[in-house]
């Protein structure tokens, strides 16, 4: 299931699918196993990834250049008792790419319909994907 | 209680164009009674006010008498379904020009 | 309306509206909330679900008060209506694919009886093969049927058209049924940011409610509504006749209704919508290629960088489909030597699609012969692209200088 984002400061008009993204968000560890998750992404794109593995048994394309890794499943369960990672990476997205601040996110989640408990959870998990996501830059050794 | 006639809806009055929503405002003065190859004759004595044929007239005309159904002649088509559906058998249909 | 209100309106700024961030559907259901209709019926089908979940939410929330039929299938939601507008009510219906073939009964009657009943189509495309996502060809199929059709582009002109539909459908000029079409899929459940009007400032526009003035199931106004016509041979010139005639010119009426009630919209709320065709620089164009509803968005992106490299090209977009914007399009087609244009749906008699069919009809009426070709895309939910449109771009551009194919482009032929 594959959901598409434009963010940008002047008027957005194409309402296509994504097919040459700048970022990709995978909310799942094992995604990549079967489908081709990098396909399209731009040279020089950004990957925020969930899983519990270190950054060198994480696979990648040659296109990307900056890697944010949370255990998001982990933080979940931890959470949620469930492995539901969705605000989670938001936060991790936020810490990786800076396109919007904890802040704001924390703002709008405040004005949705969470309340009670679901709220508190929710803001938990946004701060924890946020703090808790290690950002990679990769350098790639361009051939002379 | 008696129901009260309204005039009927006059589109010039009210300023309503006649290409716009299809409305028939004048009654046509025929009724179904007029004209009718048979009519319905009750047995008085044989009804018992039922009400099966009122509930069967096609065109509503069965109307309720102190001891009887009768018939309304002017709605009246003959078209002989309260005197098949009668439980009594007190209707017969006899020729209209008689 | 009266000069003096519309002065009026022209003195004030629009009042500050509030900034949401919502899907089509909700936005539809919004304007529909703000237009404040007595009765809505519902039956809910994919593309167009949460529009009518949105509805009842609002009604069991107490922001709309409006009464709501849960039918037991959309033949006879749009039944239920047409008794609810022949009783003076304001309604509201939502539908699309085999639920607007379901209504296609009333549907039909709708238009003859003159009742200004607002219909939102969530477009989705024609379900065998197998379909649930977005295309024109529900919406196309009905468009022989009386009722004016718009198309949106983006999710704002949804929320301003829905409400706009109601004044254009109840005057007295028109008084015909809207459908507000909005592409599913894309903008159904595609998330934007909106500006929401004020209650005060629609009442204002909407003005005095008066839906049965010319026809009505009324114990104090006596009539036969929609008696047994014929064609012919009745006392006095044919009935029928003079009927076809009122339901023509009332939906040639609604062509100069349309630019009205647009061109208050910009007044009153501060955003304008072109209401019959858009042009999109078409300033020294020498072809130009025409798009419907929210694929437009791609299309401007691909004009522009079509200009960027140097063609000539321009963008003809329609949003007033019924009656088809006649006059409005000879204006732009005066200025170009070349036409392409992009359908969403599939015209089967024609072999090309519906509305480039209907164009070659505009086209005879030019004077002069342009070259012209049909692209169809964007069939059961595919994109067409700005890598599409540059392939429209580029084989429109050819026809100024080889022949024209006889056969559709099918866009989405190879992906």
């Amino acid at each position: 299931m594959v959901s598409f984002l434009r963010c940008s400061d002047r008027e957005i008009r194409q309402l296509t699918n994504i097919y040459t993204p700048d970022c990709l968000i995978c909310v799942d560890p094992t995604l990549a196993r079967s489908v081709d998750i990098f396909s399209g992404l731009k040279p020089g794109g950004t990957l925020v990834q969930a899983t519990n593995k270190p950054l060198a048994e994480v696979a990648l394309s040659p296109n990307v250049a900056t890697v944010g890794l949370c255990d998001a499943i982990g933080i979940a369960l931890d959470i949620f008792r469930k492995p539901i990672t969705n605000t989670l990476m938001l936060g991790a997205f936020a810490r990786t790419t800076g396109v919007v601040s904890l802040e704001a996110l924390k703002r709008s989640l405040e004005d949705s319909d969470f309340r009670d408990a679901g709220l508190k959870q929710n803001l938990l998990a946004l701060e924890r994907g946020y703090h808790e996501t290690t950002v990679h830059t990769i350098e790639r050794r361009v051939a002379a | 209680m008696r129901h009260t006639a309204y005039p009927m809806f006059n589109l010039k009055q009210a300023d309503v164009p006649d290409d716009l929503s299809p409305v028939a405002t004048e009654m046509s003065p025929m009724l179904p009674g007029d004209w009718r190859s048979m009519r319905p004759v009750v047995n008085r004595d044989k009804c018992v006010k039922c009400a099966v044929c009122w509930l069967y007239c096609p065109v509503q005309c069965v109307e309720e008498k102190p001891a009887w159904f009768d018939f309304n002649l002017k709605t009246c088509k003959g078209c002989g379904i309260c005197a098949n559906e009668c439980p009594q058998r007190a209707i017969t249909m006899v020729p209209e020009a008689a | 309306m009266t000069t003096a209100t519309l002065e009026a309106a022209q003195q004030t700024k629009p009042a500050k509206q509030k900034v949401m961030l919502v899907e089509g559907n909700e936005a539809a259901a919004l304007g529909v909330a703000l237009a404040r209709p007595d009765m809505v019926a519902v039956y809910p089908i994919t593309p167009q679900s949460s529009l009518v979940e949105h509805v009842a939410k609002l009604i069991a929330d107490g922001k709309m008060d409006a009464d709501i039929v849960d039918a037991e299938g959309e033949h006879s939601v749009l039944s239920v209506l047409q008794g609810g507008a022949l009783a003076g009510a304001r309604t509201y219906t939502a539908t699309c694919g085999p639920g607007l073939a379901f209504m296609f009964e009333p549907y039909f009657r709708t238009s003859g009886m003159r009742l200004p009943i607002v219909m939102s189509i969530v477009t989705r495309d024609g379900i065998t093969p197998q379909s649930v996502w977005g295309g024109h060809q529900d919406a196309m199929t009905v468009r022989e049927v009386g009722w004016v059709q718009v198309y949106c582009e983006t999710v704002q002109e949804v929320l301003d058209t829905t409400i706009m539909a109601f004044k254009i459908a109840e005057h007295h000029d028109v008084m015909l049924p809207v459908n507000v079409c909005l592409d599913g899929n894309y903008l159904s459940y595609g998330t934007s940011r909106v500006e929401l009007p004020n209650q005060e400032d629609v009442d204002a526009f909407m003005g005095v409610k008066d839906v049965n003035w010319h026809v009505a199931l009324d114990p104090l106004r006596p009539m036969a509504v929609d008696p047994l016509t014929g064609g012919s041979g009745g006392k006095g010139p044919s009935t029928f006749v003079r009927y076809r005639k009122g339901q023509c010119r009332g939906m040639q009426n609604s062509l100069r209704v349309i630019e009205e009630v647009h061109a208050e919209w910009a007044q009153r709320f501060g955003r304008s919508f072109a209401p019959l065709v858009e042009e999109y620089r078409m300033d020294g164009a020498d072809y130009a290629i025409m798009t419907l509803g929210s694929m437009t968005g791609a299309a401007k992106d691909a004009i522009d960088e079509a200009r960027d490299a140097g063609k000539n090209v321009g963008l003809i977009k329609i949003k007033t489909f019924s009656p088809f914007p006649v006059e409005a399009l000879l204006k732009s087609f005066a200025k170009i030597q070349a036409l392409g244009v992009v359908d969403r749906s599939v015209g089967f008699r024609w072999n090309c699609g519906p509305m480039y069919q209907e164009t070659m009809g505009v086209l005879y009426r030019l004077g002069r012969h342009i070259p012209s070709m049909s692209f169809i895309g964007g069939l059961a939910g595919a994109d067409i692209t700005v890598g599409h449109f540059h392939r429209v771009i580029e084989a429109t551009e050819q026809l100024m200088s080889g022949p024209a194919p006889t056969e559709p482009v099918w866009l989405n032929e190879k992906d």
